[in-house]
């Protein structure tokens, strides 16, 4: 009999509503869809408040992703496409989303989320996405000052986080905790490459190294690759990270003993950043156009 | 802004930086033209200025497409950073 295959790098999709909000009242309805290389996410604003967003993983197809991940947040508001005032695309495949009436860049749409998310005291976002990093600089309005990104490689990313967790067979979600029940931090992997260091984690395990001594090594290199990408443009605090690698404990504590600063703290989910920001853009483009018109 | 592009890998690091609050200021841009490989461009940014950028296909390949105009390949300056009126271009290489 054939078995079903545990994918334990899958994390959790869900969509939420705020029930104490009710969209009919309000004067602006404004969307931003992050169509990211590994996920999705849509978030609804009204007048600038939260008021629904869902978080998916992206499809092979572009513009599909972008429509279930606005139809998801769309659910059970009793809102439709067509209530939408300005929807701004970003991520990956911002160009690819139909209903989007502007692309703007991930980079800007992250410092302008963080500064929603975090306050306006946040200096220098790490945005850990799915198959890039990014170090941004933004002033207290969420205005980018400088930025860097590295997609040239997996290594330091969520999709190589996913990698490893399906090596070693242990769910997303605990491979943070996992890696911190060590007595003693062991030598980081390779940092360079996820293709190596997932050779270099298979090669330990068959040493005899336990799962978590290995996740530990995995996450220091991790963090210290971000750390060195960090180290380019300098880490201003106040200092937040968001996208999906901000939820695993492993990375954020290490990357906070290595940089010597405490990350901000935040209520929502640090994967939404992104979308935050293009709907907090859409508001504005949409009150500039009806000022103009 | 200082927009950094370019990568970091086993080999070493890689960036252009643009100091875009520069580009702002500049009215002919020549850098880009200046540029044989035809690595940047002028492109309107997320708050609507015109500024110079390396190309999104170069971004990954920088030090290769960068290379001919490199010490290695007889040059002394690099053609974009002699262009650029207001010493806007830095590369980290």
């Amino acid at each position: 009999m054939a078995e079903t295959a545990v994918e334990y790098w899958r994390w959790k999709e869900y969509n939420w509503r705020d029930p104490d909000l009710d969209p009919r009242e309000a004067q602006v309805i404004s969307a931003g869809v992050d169509v990211g290389s590994v996920s999705s996410q849509a978030v609804v604003m009204t007048d600038g408040k939260l008021y629904a967003f869902a978080n998916m993983r992206t499809g092979s197809d572009s513009p599909e992703s972008a429509q279930k991940a606005i139809g998801w947040a769309l659910e059970e508001t009793g809102l439709t496409l067509e209530d939408l005032h300005f929807v701004v695309g970003t991520g990956y495949g911002r160009v690819n989303v139909p209903f989007a009436k502007k692309a703007i860049t991930e980079i800007a749409c992250h410092a302008r989320g963080a500064n929603f998310m975090y306050g306006p005291s946040v200096r220098t976002v790490l945005d850990m996405g799915g198959q890039d990093c990014k170090a941004i600089h933004c002033d207290e309005k969420g205005k980018v000052k400088a930025f860097l990104m590295n997609d040239k490689c997996a290594a330091g990313t969520g999709r190589g986080m996913e990698v490893m967790a399906d090596l070693l067979s242990v769910p997303i979600e605990e491979v943070g905790a996992m890696s911190l029940d060590v007595d003693e931090e062991p030598p980081p992997v390779s940092s360079t490459c996820v293709v190596f260091a997932k050779s270099e984690a298979s090669g330990l395990l068959r040493q005899g190294w336990p799962k978590n001594r290995v996740l530990a090594a995995y996450c220091a290199a991790m963090s210290h690759r971000v750390c060195a990408l960090l180290g380019r443009i300098g880490v201003e605090e106040k200092f937040a990270i968001t996208g999906g690698i901000a939820k695993n404990p492993g990375i954020v504590k290490r990357i906070e003993k290595e940089l010597g600063v405490q990350a901000l703290k935040s209520d929502m989910d640090t994967q939404i950043a992104g979308a935050v920001g293009a709907a907090l853009f859409a508001r504005v483009l949409y009150m500039k156009s009806r000022k103009t018109a | 802004m200082l927009a950094n592009y370019g990568y970091k890998d086993g080999s070493g690091e890689f960036f252009i930086t643009v100091d875009t609050d520069h580009c702002v200021e500049c009215g002919e841009k020549p850098c880009a033209a200046a540029c044989p490989a035809d690595v940047l461009e002028i492109i309107e940014d997320d708050y609507g200025d015109d500024v110079c950028a390396v190309r999104e296909g170069h971004r990954k390949q920088i030090k290769y497409s960068c290379a001919p105009c490199k010490p290695a390949a007889g040059w002394t300056t690099l053609p974009c950073k002699e262009a650029c009126p207001l010493d806007a271009l830095q590369h980290s290489w």
